[in-house]
């Protein structure tokens, strides 16, 4: 990294400083020579000239290290430093041919600027295009190993002789790989469904606190409080929930003679539960307010009491903008990894208890990955293919959530 | 009953209907609350132990024989109670340092784990001989505790008592630095193409319709991408802070993006209609006035993007960073770790005298994050503008 | 008209969308003048005033037909450039809109952007000339480094007068310069455009009648985005020919 930043200090900075200052020369005297008025400033003169130096020659450098990299052809370090000289003198050469008093120097240079701006917009594009074919290359992978149709109803989720294979064992006499997702979803949808048992009764009547009962300076405080749950990184909920959430949970199972596992799904489910409050409260709280303040009104001077309020006239009024916080808390909830690798299950169980140890589909996805496999093996395969179905049912919550909102914002905002 | 009395009994009911109401959503928030307090109660009752180490006073013979063998350099009954990290140091010390040849030297040394646990009162392993030994060994005021120094100068170990969080802070800052240096500029970028240039058609609404989606992608998500693209196609070494750095850019982007395009959008039009009257390009608008004007809420941000980021652990544990450090990675291609990462593997490890530690390096990364949002939350009450 | 013309539109038609906000405009600038266009609220006088340094380019869905010509040059002419017509025609908006920054530099921008000047001690005259000449000097001479969010409304006004009168135009273009002033900064306003007009050519929208009279040379009245009645302002205000203009100056609507 500092062999980098050397080369960058000493070869490129003062090469564009030199084409700078040659085009803004050239500018300058042109100006004072011809005394004609250049259409553009002298400095950007001296840009134009750095642009076409630096950009074909820069390009050039990039694919030749693109070419050493990916070992198409490695180009030998001279040949690479003679070619992107000799092409930034020949930019340069260009740039002064080009120099008159109605080159529009700013505008070319404006022009550079907005391609450089939409080549860095289309870098999120292509980070989409990168998860959905890299995930989608891999789990046909998968898929074309294990039948989807018993991936998605089997109930058996037993990769160990996958992993034999993995690690190069011989696996003939063991019994067939079976992955069917059914238990490790069950766990999930578990899980998720506890975490929402806590969030949503928590989170909402925070919201209904916030924007109904509390003054603003009890807001200000209490507002960012409980967005720090949201904060908190969850590799500190996970040992939260498995040092202390999880004994508890055990014991007082056991106060009431119920036999808990350490791996319970409660626990996890509880913390997630907390985690995911500021989720609902916040969204809620915000969609509470953008109800129009005539409706308030129109409700409280029929003698209807704030609670009736709210009961009969806001609430109804902000439903789709609670269910649109709901399902991303769902949708967050899902997709969160550490809680449940650290306090749930490794072991697949259908179970309705949830007092049982079960795993999900990231602690899954964890387990595949971290382990010392090879990365073809059809373990780390069904990663993939679980990480699939985890995208695809995260980003239909999210589409969902947005186009409710969206409604309720026609309608109010 | 009239009609009177039956109207004064509803509203008494309606009243209490309202109380009630009332104080349910008042315990929510008091519910929330006290999780809160709950928790970081728990993380420091039992994290705050670690901040000090047990060490006992012994005597140490350094010679020729001591070099080969260290466990000969202590005394028997004394060589079970002293860390055997410290043992291991021997040799490296008198080469450091040759006058030690040939001497006896009395000295405070590090602590075996499982004493440090028995001396912070906590569930142990000794034996009984061991405790009634360190009981008399206390009595002589050969043990005490003393601030945990090597929590924060050491790397990860294999032994509690000499691990540290060294290794995983540095691990860390290049991490967040790489992050930044990829996420910034691309999500300003971005940012100012989307909310000064874009033109409204259907190119820029697949922009902004992806970028939204990509927040709300689960981080686990951008673990299977880095490993897949980065990884396995561009042969970026695995558990490296670089794997690690361009996998969390990727996932702050969207966030960058985001709060960048609030920034700008503050600024009112009136600014831009301002410049663009006196003749200024497109571009100078933005460099000269809106940019300027949006920093605070630009670096607002940022920074809640990098504690976030400092913060994420499953994709790194997808590309690799869960990896044993004992010492400081020097560069962005080599093995290293993060402290979320460390934080994992300690909690997963059996040895009870790794909880405490956990729970430590908890309250350091929480620490940090507060310092990082308490920053962030100054600058904006002190340089964002209300217009 | 015995002036020169400064500028001109011929045949104006201008869209938002599918909505016709300009109907076939004919108009001519005499210079060193000052026009002033009056009307009704939504009947295209600001959009007009906005074609001429093409600030309705900054919004998206719109159209224009015809020619608007500045010395003979249509504007929209590739070989004229938009930054130089907005350094030549220069800009007064409704609202004050100083940059958040100081004084001195809210005038120097333009300036320095446009590189009329190349010493600093140039940029100091000029900053005191601009000011000068905007009648805001003796006010803001000891305070040339604060911020210029800090002045009065009138004053804030005055400072984006002298802000625009530093790249030194041909034209101003005034949108209803005065309306969110009190009484006061708005008789310093209009006492500063009649100083103006002898040095340039002054279009000003206004919603105000007696500021129109006050001000101007020649009116031009809209109405439903058509130019209904134009000439010398004494004319136009007593006696008007079309039955819309009298009915419109003597309040009958609008």
């Amino acid at each position: 990294m500092l062999k980098v930043l050397l080369y960058f200090l000493i070869g490129v900075l003062p090469l564009c400083y030199a084409a700078f200052y040659i085009g803004r020369k050239k500018a300058r005297t042109g100006e004072l020579e011809s005394g004609e008025r250049f259409h553009s400033r002298p400095a950007h003169y001296g840009w134009y000239s750095v642009i076409w130096m630096a950009v074909p020659s820069l390009a050039v450098s990039f694919i030749f290290t693109i070419l050493g990299s990916s070992k198409i052809f490695k180009v030998p370090f001279t040949m690479h430093i003679t070619t992107i000289l000799l092409v930034a003198a020949l930019g340069l050469w260009y740039a002064q041919k080009k120099i008159t008093h109605n080159l529009r120097a700013r505008n070319f240079i404006e022009k550079t600027i907005k391609v450089m701006l939409i080549t860095a917009s289309l870098v999120s594009i292509l980070t989409t295009i990168g998860i959905v074919f890299s995930i989608l290359f891999e789990s046909m992978k998968f898929f074309s190993q294990v039948n989807f149709f018993s991936f998605i109803t089997g109930t058996e989720w037993d990769p160990d002789t996958a992993f034999l294979e993995g690690a190069g064992r011989d696996a003939s006499n063991a019994a067939q790989a079976q992955f069917g997702s059914v238990p490790i979803f069950a766990g999930t949808f578990m899980i998720t469904t506890i975490a929402l048992l806590v969030a949503v009764p928590v989170g909402l009547f925070s919201a209904i606190f916030m924007s109904e009962y509390a003054s603003n300076r009890i807001r200000g405080w209490v507002k960012p409080i409980l967005e720090i749950l949201a904060g908190i990184p969850t590799v500190v909920y996970g040992f939260f929930a498995a040092i202390t959430v999880s004994p508890l949970v055990v014991k007082l199972a056991e106060s009431v003679g119920l036999q808990a596992d350490y791996t319970n799904a409660l626990s996890p489910g509880i913390v997630m539960g907390i985690m995911i409050i500021p989720f609902v409260s916040s969204l809620s709280d915000d969609v509470i307010n953008a109800i129009p303040q005539n409706m308030r009104e129109g409700s409280l001077a029929l003698g209807m009491t704030r609670s009736e309020t709210m009961k009969h006239v806001l609430l109804p009024a902000a439903m789709p903008g609670i269910v649109s916080a709901v399902l991303l808390a769902l949708s967050r909830a899902i997709g969160e990894t550490m809680i449940v690798v650290m306090a749930a299950g490794l072991q697949p169980r259908l179970s309705w208890n949830p007092l049982d140890g079960m795993t999900t589909v990231t602690v899954r996805i964890v387990d595949a990955l971290t382990g010392d496999q090879s990365f073809d093996s059809l373990e780390t395969l069904s990663a993939f293919g679980l990480g699939f179905v985890l995208l695809v049912i995260t980003l239909m919550l999210n589409i969902v959530s947005s186009i409710v909102i969206r409604k309720f914002r026609k309608q109010y905002v | 009953m009239d009609k009177e009395t039956r109207r004064l009994k509803r509203i008494k009911r309606r009243y209490r209907g309202e109380i009630s109401f009332r104080l349910l959503s008042i315990s929510a928030i008091v519910l929330a609350a006290s999780f809160l307090v709950f928790f970081l109660s728990d993380m420091v009752r039992t994290g705050y132990t670690a901040f000090e180490q047990t060490v006992v006073q012994t005597e140490i013979t350094y010679d020729a024989d001591t070099v080969e063998i260290p466990q000969l350099s202590v005394s028997e009954e004394m060589s079970d109670l002293v860390s055997r990290g410290f043992l291991r140091l021997i040799p490296q010390m008198v080469e450091e340092n040759p006058k030690l040849m040939n001497t006896t030297q009395t000295q405070w040394v590090l602590a075996e784990a499982e004493v440090d646990q028995y001396i912070k009162g906590k569930p142990n392993k000794l034996s009984e001989e061991e405790i009634a030994h360190i009981d008399s060994l206390k009595k002589e005021g050969k043990v005490k505790l003393v601030f945990n120094k090597w929590f924060f100068t050491n790397g990860d170990s294999k032994l509690p008592e000499m691990a540290g969080l060294l290794s995983a802070v540095i691990g860390t800052i290049y991490v967040l630095i790489l992050t930044m240096m990829f996420s910034v500029p691309i999500g300003v970028m971005t940012a100012i193409y989307l909310e000064e240039f874009a033109p409204d058609n259907w190119f820029t609404r697949i922009i902004e319709v992806n970028i939204n989606n990509l927040a709300a992608i689960p981080s686990i998500i951008f673990g299977l991408l880095g490993l897949a693209i980065f990884i396995n196609l561009f042969g970026v070494p695995r558990s490296s802070a670089l794997a690690g750095g361009l996998t969390l850019s990727l996932m702050s982007l969207p966030v960058i993006i985001i709060s960048t395009r609030a920034a700008l959008s503050s600024v009112p039009d009136t600014i831009r209609q301002a410049a663009q009257g006196v003749g200024a390009s497109p571009w100078q608008v933005v460099w000269h006035h809106i940019l300027p004007l949006s920093l605070p809420g630009i670096m607002t941000g940022t920074i809640i993007s990098m504690a976030h980021a400092i913060g994420e652990t499953a994709p790194l544990l997808i590309v690799g960073m869960l990896a044993y450090i004992p010492t400081a990675p020097t560069g962005v291609t080599q093995a290293a770790t993060v402290l979320p990462a460390q934080i994992y593997t300690w909690s997963g490890d059996s040895l009870r005298a790794y909880t405490e530690r956990t729970a430590l390096g908890i309250i350091v990364l929480l620490s940090v994050l507060l310092l990082l949002n308490a920053v962030a939350v100054v600058l904006r009450n002190k340089y964002e503008r209300k217009w | 008209m015995e002036n020169n013309i400064k500028m001109k539109s011929d045949n104006l038609n201008f869209y938002y969308g599918n909505f016709k906000a300009l109907k076939d405009i004919n108009l001519t600038f005499p210079e060193r003048k000052v026009t002033a266009l009056i009307g009704p609220s939504g009947c295209g006088k600001s959009t007009y005033l906005r074609c001429f340094n093409r600030m309705n380019d900054l919004i998206k869905g719109i159209k224009v037909e015809g020619g608007i010509y500045l010395d003979e040059q249509e504007i929209h002419d590739t070989k004229l450039d938009v930054v130089e017509l907005r350094r030549r025609v220069g800009m007064v908006f409704q609202k004050p809109n100083p940059f958040p920054k100081t004084i001195y530099e809210n005038i120097a921008y333009a300036p320095r952007i446009h590189g009329l000047v190349s010493k600093g001690s140039e940029m100091d005259d000029l900053v005191e000339d601009s000011l000068k000449k905007a009648g805001l000097w003796e006010e803001v001479k000891d305070r040339l480094k604060s911020q210029a969010t800090a002045l009065s409304g009138g004053q804030q006004q005055r400072l984006c007068i002298a802000r625009a009168l530093a790249m030194e135009p041909e034209v101003l273009l005034m949108d209803e310069p005065a309306s969110a002033l009190d009484p006061i900064a708005t008789q310093k306003i209009e006492e500063l455009i009649y100083e103006l007009k002898e040095r340039l050519t002054v279009i000003i929208v206004t919603h105000n009648m007696q500021q129109a009279a006050r001000v101007s040379d020649y009116t031009a009245f809209f109405y439903m985005g058509e130019l209904i009645e134009v000439g010398d302002t004494s004319t136009i205000f007593t006696n008007p020919t079309v039955k819309k203009t009298e009915d419109y100056i003597t309040g009958r609507f609008g």
